[in-house]
């Protein structure tokens, strides 16, 4: 039997489990909107902006465990789409996104809402493709699958001209996928793995720096147990908090411009840098030639691009995070000259080393009695849901206060938009969070300013009836631009002031959401308890202390040991 | 340092863009760059000359490899190799000139492959070096264009 390409395109999502898609129509995709309105398969998402649609797919990934996929038309559409694929793309994501495009005949024409997106988005996704026959459909969506969720996951993009969803075809079988030009190394090279053991055997002073990689691969049990057995002190990037359990006595936090005093004063005394799925990033480093000085480096990641890219690398490890540290794990299981009791003997001076730098500068913050302090909602929040909330967030103070007080246990309960920082992530995100966890309290975390992005979303949450509740950490400022301002720039507060801004109760109102609002320190475990409470959209506007300033800080370029502390 | 690296892509559109903006994007250089089929209908092989340290060179080479198109990366400069560019170089050739323009082409093994009333066109191939000196010799005679190719290379027999 014939198939339509629309239809096609239907039964090769079906194919590969997918149920929830994030999209919205155009001329261009109509044959396919067509057919989505007959299938009770696949559940589509009509978000209120493309960009949205993008960023819901990218969380409902990340939340999953699979790959999510959008659906855009052209032109517009899919620009509309490029912030979503560059922050997927530098998060390494797995995603597809689908454009809708003009028929093949009027490609090159500058035809209306003709974009060539292939070219926009070359930089920005793993792959693309632009599907000039109709018999290529299937086989390029197998082909996008399989490139979206290997090796370093990322993002593929796939150019759908409208002819093509017309076009008649007989459905392909499915085939297993080999692709000459790619093969991503999953096995560790034993040497390596060796040299890296031997490396921690003979540590004093040993470092775990875990990234988003830990997530990606859920290899998070495989690090928690090489940590523990080895008694290794951790510290994770923005990325991957949730890959060792952030309320462990091993957990030091995160590293980096915002990270803990003691994690990065860890770093830059350390003499071994085990770092696992993580790249090396400048928010991470600070000055390059101050991070870890004194350390052997250990790299393990998946991609070869990523190892002596910004920092040289004495032990490089190319493979899947999981299966180096299953074949770390097992070295050390069948090792003779490991003890665990003496390898916690020689640590002994550097935990001590550590507890000393958490006692003199812990994460902390001024408590106030008749001003809202924002770290005390971040912590009245963990405390209220248990610390078992799927937390999303938009990006700037609040962002990096949420890193740092909502103490993470576990991966995939936390999605941010780390390398790129897309202000307006947040809150489609935790669309997308939402329809991959149902039974979950789902909460993004925002900014005043943020969430005047893709707060259009309200709508959608409102159709889907998802009861994902936002907490506005309300400013009145873009706050973290005003610290840059405050800290280097005279008090210059230029721009930063959100001089005009909505009532956020009335606006959560208008679309039929609740709005609640707490302006003092007392209001605020009432307003997250009711807002838990209700099964409905919630906003939380909550009054801030306005001037308030995440520390610890490195200033941009500086040694991470030259933070500014509370 | 130089260094002629020599990639293997399928022979899709839009794969020699996938290439040159890895290069403008990451701030990597091109000097010269040539591509053409291979033996193989949908392989082409892109051949192009950089510089750079060496730490540069290895993400040039990692990030090639990355490119889902590419099949394969060499660096010419690990391996024996021979490398050729060519150039066509139209230069006066008036009644005084001619015999003399025609030795030096001869000297160095390159042909003569359009004679105009007062200019000849050449065509010369050899290292980069050796055209920079057929082109210097010319140069008082009197250039009046020069197209170059983009280095070409070629891993040389293994010996034994
Ligand atoms: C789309 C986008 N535009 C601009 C920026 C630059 N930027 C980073 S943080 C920030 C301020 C965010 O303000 P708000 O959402 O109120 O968060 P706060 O820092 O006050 O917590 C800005 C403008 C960005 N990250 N993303
Ligand atoms: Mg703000």
């Amino acid at each position: 039997m014939k198939l339509t390409g629309a239809q096609a395109f239907l039964k090769c999502l079906e194919e590969h489990g997918v149920e929830v898609i994030f999209g919205y129509p155009g001329g261009a995709l109509i044959d396919v909107y067509d057919e989505l309105m007959k299938n009770d398969k696949i559940h589509h998402v009509l978000t209120r902006h493309e960009q949205a649609a993008v960023h819901a797919a990218d969380a409902y990934g990340r939340i999953k465990g699979s790959v999510g996929v959008a659906l855009v038309t052209s032109g517009p559409g899919a620009t509309n789409a490029v912030t979503g694929i560059a922050s997927a793309y530098l998060d390494s994501i797995p995603l597809i996104v689908f454009t809708g495009q003009v028929p093949t005949k009027l490609i090159g024409n500058d035809a209306f809402q003709e974009v060539d997106i292939v070219g926009i988005t070359r930089p920005i996704t793993k792959h693309n493709y632009l599907v000039k026959d109709a018999d290529d459909l299937v086989p390029i969506i197998r082909e996008a699958f399989h490139l979206a969720k290997t090796g370093r996951p990322g993002p593929v993009l796939i150019d759908m001209p409208k002819d093509v969803l017309a076009t008649r075809i007989t459905y392909p079988e499915a085939k297993t996928i080999s692709m000459r030009t790619y093969k991503p190394t999953y096995e560790p090279h034993p040497g390596q793995i060796e040299k890296a053991c031997q490396a921690m055997l003979k540590a004093k002073k040993p470092v775990i720096y875990a990234g988003g990689g830990v997530i990606l691969s859920d290899s998070n049990e495989e690090l928690t147990s090489l940590a523990r057995q080895l008694n290794i002190p951790v510290t994770m990037t923005l990325m991957g908090l949730g890959g060792f359990p952030g309320t462990d006595p091993l957990s030091m936090g995160m590293l980096g411009m915002h990270g803990t005093y003691y994690a990065n004063m860890a770093v830059a005394n350390c003499d071994l840098l085990i770092a696992v799925g993580a790249r090396f990033d400048d928010r991470v480093t600070g000055r390059i030639d101050a991070f870890a000085p004194h350390a052997e480096i250990i790299h393990i990641d998946i991609d070869p691009s990523s190892i002596s890219k910004n920092v040289r690398v004495d032990i490089p490890i190319v493979a899947d995070c999981k299966n180096a540290l299953v074949a770390i794990n097992a070295w050390f299981a069948r090792s003779s000259e490991f003890n665990a009791k003496e390898c916690l003997e020689k640590n002994r001076p550097w935990h001590e080393q550590i507890k000393e730098w958490k006692t003199k500068h812990p994460l902390g913050y001024v408590e106030e009695t008749d001003i809202i302090k924002p770290q005390f909602v971040i912590q009245k929040l963990h405390e209220l849901t248990g610390g078992d909330a799927i937390i999303t967030t938009e990006v700037g103070q609040h962002q990096m206060w949420t890193a740092q007080f909502y103490h993470f246990n576990k991966p995939r309960q936390w999605a941010t938009s780390g390398g790129l920082g897309v202000m307006g992530y947040g809150f489609p995100a935790a669309i997308g969070a939402q329809m991959a966890a149902p039974d979950k309290v789902v909460i993004d975390i925002a900014g005043d300013g943020s969430i005047q992005m893709n707060i259009q979303e309200l709508a959608t949450c409102k159709q889907e009836k998802l009861p994902v509740k936002v907490a506005i950490l309300n400013n009145g400022y873009l706050g973290m631009v005003r610290q840059w301002q405050e800290l280097f720039y005279n008090k210059q507060y230029s721009s930063t002031v959100m001089e005009v801004a909505p009532d956020f109760v009335k606006v959560a109102e208008a679309y039929g959401a609740v709005g609640l609002r707490a302006t003092k320190p007392s209001e605020v475990e009432p307003v997250i308890r009711e807002a838990l409470k209700i099964n409905n959209t919630v906003f939380m506007d909550f009054v801030i202390a306005r001037e308030e300033g995440v520390y610890p800080m490195v200033p941009a370029g500086k040694a991470t040991t030259e933070m500014l502390l509370v | 340092m130089k260094h002629t690296i020599s990639v293997l892509l399928q022979n899709k559109p839009g794969v020699l863009s996938r290439v040159t903006g890895l290069f403008s994007g990451r701030g990597f250089n091109i000097e010269s760059l040539s591509v053409a089929q291979t033996l193989e209908q949908d392989v082409s092989c892109l051949t192009l000359v950089t510089s750079g340290e060496d730490t540069i060179i290895e993400q040039i080479t990692k990030q090639l490899h990355k490119l889902i198109d590419v099949i394969k990366v060499t660096d010419m400069c690990e391996h024996d190799n021979v490398e050729r560019e060519m150039a066509l170089i139209r230069v006066k050739a008036e009644a005084h000139t001619r015999a003399e323009v025609l030795r030096i082409i001869d000297i160095f093994r390159g042909k003569v492959i359009d004679v105009g009333p007062k200019s000849y066109v050449l065509e010369i191939t050899g290292k980069a070096s050796k055209l920079q000196a057929v082109i210097d010799i010319l140069r008082p005679i009197g250039i009046q264009e020069i197209v170059r190719s983009g280095t070409i290379a070629m891993t040389r027999a293994q010996k034994s």
